[in-house]
């Protein structure tokens, strides 16, 4: 399990946009570079990435080895309701990891 | 019979050295068009819309911040569907691509990507009604990635 650091906002306005980071520690192996034996060391990115909101998803990504090492992903997403916000990402080897936080959606403006 | 002459065999040598210079282990501007075609299916883009920042210039290749913009709304009928991001001098032409919806409420997108060279960076943005806008920045590296291997 790769360590992670994801930041949702834990509250926010119904309709206001919130700002949503990722930042996952992986080593993003591009397949092009060689190891002390000069054989190529095989190629082990994510390549997939998504995001949902109550199950439904609002934001998803195709990577390519240009990604760099512990990739850091930044988007919006419109706060609509309180609920799940769940991250996951799939890599070359196969490893698909959720990593969730709460979002709790107020009708007041929030300080 | 005919043996084959010092000569014969340094012009095959020399002919060999050409033939391993003309491929290059790197994307190039045709690659780079070519993938941007299989994204847009061939359709026109046309510039405008997308904002791209990017340093102008990083000492490091191996981490280079990007932010997409597309200044235009996001409405359920009619909103920014993908970014992409494509360059023209790293092994692959492409970057990333990400698919938005309408709930993202702002088309913004940041993430951290890797430059072998300086090099021209492309973003197109893809509209729900079909149309794709583009932005473009030139970038100098001085410490690209992949300098090691």
């Amino acid at each position: 399990m790769a360590r992670t650091l994801i930041n949702v906002p834990a509250t926010a306005k119904r309709g206001e946009v919130v700002e949503i980071k990722a930042l996952i520690s992986h080593p993003m192996e591009t397949g092009f570079r060689t190891g002390s034996d000069g054989a190529l060391i095989p190629r082990d990115i994510i390549h997939r990435f998504a995001c949902t909101y109550n199950g439904e998803e609002v934001f998803s990504a195709d990577l390519f080895p240009a990604i760099t090492a512990n990739p850091f992903i930044t988007f919006t997403t419109v706060a609509e309701e309180s609920g799940e916000i769940a991250l996951s990402w799939t890599d070359d080897q196969g490893n698909t990891q959720t990593e969730t936080a709460k979002i709790t959606v107020g009708q007041d403006p929030v300080e | 019979m005919t043996t084959a002459t010092r000569r014969d065999i340094l012009r095959a040598g020399a002919a060999l050295g050409v033939l391993l210079m003309v491929r290059p282990a790197r994307a190039t501007p045709v690659e780079m068009r070519v993938a941007i075609e299989a994204f847009t299916k061939g359709a026109p883009v046309s510039s405008g819309k997308v904002d791209l920042v990017l340093p102008p210039l990083v000492e490091n290749g191996n981490s280079v911040p990007v932010t997409v913009n597309v200044a235009h709304w996001m409405r359920p009928d009619d909103h920014v569907k993908a970014v992409a991001l494509f360059n023209e001098k790293n092994p692959q032409p492409n970057v990333a691509i990400f698919h938005l919806s309408h709930r993202a409420g702002r088309a913004t997108v940041s993430t951290r990507i890797r430059l072998g060279d300086s090099q021209k960076i492309v973003a197109i943005a893809q509209l729900s009604d079909g149309t794709f806008w583009s932005d473009e920045a030139e970038v100098i590296v001085t410490l690209p990635a992949c300098a090691e291997s």
